[in-house]
């Protein structure tokens, strides 16, 4: 933790009081932050005047990397993107290739990535909200979120092997079918899971610690959520009933009966129930995609090891648990992508952070930051 | 442990109330106990780390408790991959911790830079370009029970490494080493024949 | 929106803005608009009166000479995607910026005018975002060199 006084100014306020602003340094090892951001936050009292998020501290030039990789290499390296979410980039990354190379994808597959990247929101709610409590002081809110992330995790592993980088979409398919009885597990875990979330929703939100911490901070209006591109709960919570499953829908998504959450005040404690409330649409589409899943191939016939698309660009997005996350694909026609850009949700996000942390206090923007639930592997990429 | 051990033998001879033994091998022991972690979660590997903390694997049985804070803390945590642009940071918190303090590598980009070795302009291709690094723990990312591993280790390299001057412990707990009498490369539990069935067709 | 809606929109788009760099393709159902560099501000308004009122992504590709820049926009009401294209000459890379339009646009035009070096005139706070404020040279242009860079064997 460092919270270094990097600098003092002295001025004169309207009525000739000297006002001191206060710049302190949250970051980029805070353990609010939610990893490596800083905030260069400018203080009046205890109030934020200006606070400026420093990124970057977790570059590691993803895309430049892509650019000498072959398609199927790159799969690996979304892994790292959100690392919370790791599905997403992978399934996002994948349809952009698909499209860029005229790919089908059974239908089996669709499937299973659908339901994996609903188990993964369930997982990465969960990091979400817990960290938010973390934040606001309800540790135990965290532990108990965590485990239920915990329980995603076991079944990922018991599908691919992998804890948190699963490399388990692949262009054209998938890189395994299910092992026996998974399905059933899945089923076992959403079944139970209503009354977990019901457990976490009253310890969590009904707190009035919590409800006091979050309740009218950083209010986000839906005007500026569309201007500024947020996307995912956090522009839902402001009342834009916008998601790309239900509104631009993608893959199998058109086959299942879920609702949109949305709220309407646009605060943190509206964009943290926003995604609880998620979670539980996501276990109705998982136990629906189980129940209209049908055997078959989990991977494309004929893809080649070497994909070679036709010169050209692509893009495909898809909607990820802080939102729309697309990416670009440029084609040389070489077997080496020419140019690979990652929309990232939680960046667009993040940027919103000056407007919405400006007359909170200190303690508030860390509260503000936990809401827009950053994940800065794909903030930076 | 041989020193308890001993402590409890020096107890029955004198009836109890007075402990013999040099204090440095008490403080050798005692050291590597309660090993507070600094979690220098920067990435992916972080993850895990906190996984590692909390209900499941649970870090606390063994002594190691994450404290957020660089002054109060014995180990760094070196968890995710250290870009160029953080290196300073970690250095400074590094710096910050109070002596005596150990370096854990949690995965391969803090090992080597892993994945991130080749084509980038950013990483640094492993944390002991610039710290100290104790334990190494490869893995992208290790399981949480790989890092409580490594911080066994760690505990043990802590006790062999004595405060008192030239005093060096022999190696007691962790797996057998080659030059071990213990040490064999055969299973402990061969599978039934029954399973190996090569001469069957 | 149908394809027909679309074609129909850029046309007006276009007759608007006479000189438009002559690229427009429909493709997955979604168009691709060319503009030249100096009409970019322009369109940017009458795509935004036509209801794109989302700016989703704005990148950079290094085609040599020139750098392509592309902006995707979205309309909920129009429920359509449209993707803008336009060059920029690599001894000038100069472009307006659109952020008065979309303001978010600010931080995505940051990270172009950091990892490529184009300068997005009328920017507010055009500063460094990724890379440190001290950094030197443009890493995503395809002739960046670094000293750091180890390049990987070629396996295929
Ligand atoms: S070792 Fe792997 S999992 Fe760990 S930070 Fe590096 S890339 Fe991420």
């Amino acid at each position: 933790m460092s919270l270094d006084i990097e600098s003092r100014s002295s001025t004169l306020s309207d009525d000739g009081m000297p006002v001191e602003e206060l710049v302190v340094n949250v970051g980029p090892s805070h353990p609010s932050t939610h990893g490596v951001g800083r905030v260069v936050v400018h203080l009046d009292g205890d109030v934020v005047v200006k606070a400026d998020p420093v990124i970057g501290y977790l570059h590691r030039g993803i895309e430049k990397m892509s650019e000498n990789r072959t398609y199927l290499q790159i799969v690996p390296l979304t892994d790292r993107l959100d690392y919370v979410g790791s599905m997403y980039a992978n399934w996002a990354y994948c349809r952009a290739v698909e499209r860029l190379a005229r790919m089908r994808v059974p239908e089996r597959a669709e499937y299973l990535r659908v339901i994996v990247c609903e188990l993964q929101r369930i997982a990465s709610h969960m990091m979400g909200i817990g960290a938010s409590a973390a934040d606001t002081g309800a540790f135990t809110a965290f532990v108990y979120a965590f485990d239920l992330r915990e329980r995603v995790v076991e079944l990922f592993e018991a599908l691919c092997g992998a804890r948190l980088t699963y490399n388990y979409v692949r262009p054209g398919g998938l890189s395994s079918d299910a092992p026996d009885g998974w399905e059933e597990s899945v089923v076992d875990f959403v079944h139970a899971l209503p009354r977990k979330l019901d457990e976490l929703d009253s310890l969590f939100f009904g707190n009035a610690i919590a409800r006091g911490r979050m309740k009218g901070i950083g209010v986000l209006s839906a005007q500026d959520a569309i201007a500024w591109g947020a996307t995912g709960p956090t522009a839902r919570a402001s009342g834009v009933n916008w998601d790309l499953r239900k509104h631009d829908p993608y893959s199998v998504y058109p086959r299942m009966d879920f609702d949109v959450v949305v709220g309407e005040r646009g605060d943190a404690y509206d964009r943290n129930r926003c995604r609880l409330l998620e979670c539980y649409e996501s276990a109705r589409i998982v136990e629906q995609a189980v129940a209209q899943m049908h055997g078959g191939p989990v991977h494309a016939e004929g893809v080649p090891r070497l994909i070679q698309p036709a010169p050209g660009d692509a893009y495909d997005q898809i909607e990820s648990a802080r939102g729309t996350l697309g990416v670009y694909l440029v084609s040389d026609g070489s077997p080496r992508p020419y140019r690979m850009h990652v929309r990232s949700a939680a960046f667009a996000n993040l940027a919103l952070l000056p407007m919405l942390a400006k007359g909170h206090t200190l303690s508030d923007l860390v509260v503000v930051l936990g809401s827009l639930d950053p994940v800065f592997g794909e903030i930076d990429r | 442990m041989a020193l308890v051990d001993r402590i409890g033998e020096g107890l029955e001879r004198l009836g109890g109330g007075v402990i013999l033994t040099s204090v440095d091998a008490l403080v050798d022991w005692s050291r590597g106990q309660s090993l507070w972690a600094f979690p220098m979660g920067t990435a992916c590997c972080a993850m895990e780390l906190i996984a590692a903390s909390f209900s499941k694997f649970d870090f606390d049985r063994l002594g190691t408790f994450p404290r957020p804070d660089p002054r109060h803390t014995d180990v760094m945590i070196l968890a995710g991959t250290i870009t160029e642009k953080m290196k300073p940071a970690v250095r400074r918190l590094y710096d910050q911790m109070p002596e005596p303090k150990w370096v854990v590598a949690m995965g391969n980009c803090t090992v080597s830079g892993g994945i991130f070795y080749y084509d980038t302009y950013s990483v640094v291709r492993g944390a002991d370009q610039f710290l100290p690094v104790d334990v190494y723990i490869s893995g992208c990312p290790p399981r949480p029970e790989a890092l409580q591993d490594g911080v066994l280790q760690l505990r043990e390299l802590v006790r062999m490494r004595s405060l008192a001057p030239g005093k060096r412990y022999e190696r007691e707990l962790a797996l057998p080493r080659p030059e071990d009498a213990s040490y064999s490369n055969e299973d402990p539990n061969p599978p039934s024949a029954g399973l190996e069935g090569g001469d069957a067709s | 929106m149908t394809q027909d809606e679309m074609t129909a929109l850029i046309a007006r788009i276009r007759t608007h803005n006479a000189d438009l760099y002559p690229l427009f393709s429909l493709e997955f159902g979604d168009a691709v608009v060319g503009v030249a560099p100096e009409e970019l501000s322009s369109t940017a308004c009458d795509l935004r009166e036509a209801g794109f009122d989302r700016l989703t992504m704005v990148t950079a590709v290094d085609r040599g000479e020139t750098f392509e820049l592309v902006y995707r926009l979205h309309s909920r009401s129009l429920t359509a995607s449209i993707f803008v294209k336009t060059v920029v000459r690599r001894d000038d890379p100069h472009i307006a910026s659109v952020y008065d339009v979309w303001p978010a646009a600010n931080w995505q035009e940051r990270e172009v005018f950091d990892l490529f070096g184009i300068v997005f005139d009328g920017h507010p706070d055009l500063r460094r975002i990724l890379m440190p404020y001290d950094y030197e040279g443009h890493p995503l242009r395809r002739d960046f060199e670094h000293p750091n860079i180890i390049r990987r064997p070629d396996y295929i």
